[in-house]
């Protein structure tokens, strides 16, 4: 489990978080929605710690995170698994070298060990065989499974996912959804996305949290979302004309 | 007080860069592999500059001293002064800097704006320290062989031009570089060498690693790492010269 208590986070006189506090539980897809600009990326950086709250504090399963010192935070990343927005893959190294690169720096496997676990990771995102590609010459689909194979690779206790399907056509968005939805019931992990696909929120989101603002406006599952009067929330949801008719024919 | 806020942040990342790898297996192919890039995919360009800035010392020199009382070794002489006390160190470094010093500031850079730096911190690596250091000893440990090399390339690229041009005899110019010859000046350039590579890689990878932004800034870093490595290596070419040879 992640809670996250009070945090708030300023860019000079921008005060981008205000006083927010979730908890987001173990082996559910917890989703953090809102529009561009709303804070939800300056979250999610501020809960993996690649940003530094003002104040507030944030507590993996009881251990609080923002009084930690550098080697105690470094420890606890390596239980982190986090699928960037681009992939971030290292481009100078190959898929296999990707997923592998947590398991050289960090294990004591051999060779044989490692490469068993690497095509585990890979045929677990349906990459077979694509071991000694480069970065450059796979498509963005398939750059994302593989940035989720190397978040996956130690076992991750804690996934977090940056808006996973931008830039990706529909049915692929979906793949790569039913994944991250799937490794995280499969491990137990506590997931964390970052998004604002309406499509991803329906499928996945087992929690939803709504960033209004730099606060959280609003916190449910996501059926209730469609229940919902807040009229942020609602303004969000129901943004485009189709999900409008989707709505009215709900209704009637 | 901007200067000073760079030289505390520039002097932060460098004590995350020496702190103590996660593995030292992995830091050392990284090592192996960053000498290859850095070092030795520079042979080239330090040949072909080395022989032509030989070249071009001796003849010069010989068109500058044309006098019957002025021995036509000196020339010898003077080349390979000129060339061991400053080319093959200074300038082959200034050489360097725009060659390794933008490579090391674009690729950092991109790692940066790509998110593939966030990604090793998310990891628990030590993103500075994995990406840094290696290119630091790297070119360190082959700075002293590209300029060694430099030195011979450049005294071979003066006896060539020399005879060839007619401005000194073969054994004249071999006289000549062997004539008061002080072993220290090899040594002294080497020192340089050594440190001018850790300006480079220091400089160029401090420009990379805080990159903020997209491509353009990318390009912004990397002609700032150039421009300031060089601004550096002149400073402390100075400053050496004046300690060491004082």
């Amino acid at each position: 489990m992640i809670e996250v208590r009070d945090i708030n986070k300023s860019f000079e006189d921008l005060h981008v978080l205000k006083d927010v506090s979730v908890n987001f539980q173990q082996g559910k897809t917890n989703l953090i929605i809102g529009k561009s600009g709303s804070g939800k990326t300056v979250l999610l950086k501020c809960i993996v710690g690649l940003l530094e709250v003002d104040s507030g504090d944030i507590f993996y399963t009881e251990q609080c995170f923002t009084s930690m010192n550098n080697k105690e935070k470094k420890q606890i990343r390596q239980k982190f698994g986090m699928l960037f927005q681009g992939a971030a893959l290292f481009d100078s190294l190959t898929v296999e070298e990707n997923v592998r690169f947590k398991l050289d720096m960090f294990t004591r496997m051999t060779e044989s060990e490692k490469t068993a676990r690497v095509n585990f990771c890979l045929s677990r995102v349906n990459l077979e065989n694509k071991n000694l590609l480069l970065p450059s010459e796979l498509s963005g689909g398939m750059k994302k499974r593989v940035a989720i194979a190397r978040a996956i690779v130690l076992n991750p206790r804690y996934l977090f996912c940056d808006e996973p399907n931008s830039g990706l056509d529909p049915q692929t968005a979906i793949l790569i959804d039913r994944l991250i939805k799937d490794i995280t019931e499969e491990f137990n992990m506590t997931t964390i996305v970052n998004t604002h696909d309406l499509n991803s929120v329906m499928e996945i989101g087992d929690k939803v949290v709504f960033i209004h603002e730099g606060s959280k406006w609003w916190e449910g599952t996501s059926k209730e979302i469609l229940e919902s009067d807040n009229t942020e929330l609602n303004n969000f949801v129901f943004a485009t004309s189709l999900v409008r008719q989707l709505k009215k024919q709900d209704d009637i | 007080m901007t200067l000073l806020h760079h030289i505390g942040k520039y002097a932060l990342l460098l004590k995350r860069a020496f702190a103590r790898p996660e593995k030292h297996k992995v830091y050392y192919i990284r090592l192996i592999r960053e000498m290859e890039i850095l070092g030795l995919n520079s042979v080239g360009i330090v040949v072909i500059i080395s022989f032509f800035m030989g070249a071009v010392i001796t003849i010069q020199t010989a068109y500058n001293t044309e006098n019957p009382l002025f021995p036509t070794y000196l020339i010898g002489l003077a080349a390979r002064d000129s060339i061991l006390l400053e080319f093959s160190s200074t300038i082959v470094a200034l050489i360097l800097a725009g060659k390794v010093g933008s490579n090391i500031a674009s690729e950092l850079g991109t790692m940066r704006v790509t998110e593939q730096i966030d990604a090793l911190e998310i990891m628990g690596v030590n993103s500075a320290g994995y990406l840094i250091l290696p290119k630091i000893l790297g070119l360190m440990i082959l700075a002293p062989f590209l300029s060694a090399l430099s030195m011979i390339v450049g005294l071979f690229g003066g006896w060539i031009s020399g005879t060839a041009a007619g401005v000194i005899s073969t054994p004249d110019y071999i006289y000549g570089i062997q004539f008061a010859f002080i072993p220290f000046y090899i040594t002294y350039s080497l020192i340089k060498s050594v440190i001018f590579a850790f300006i480079i890689t220091t400089v160029s990878s401090y420009h990379g690693y805080y990159t903020s932004g997209g491509a353009l800034e990318v390009g912004r870093s990397s002609t700032l790492a150039v421009v300031h490595s060089s601004v550096v290596i002149l400073l402390f070419n100075l400053i050496l010269t004046h300690v060491m040879l004082s």
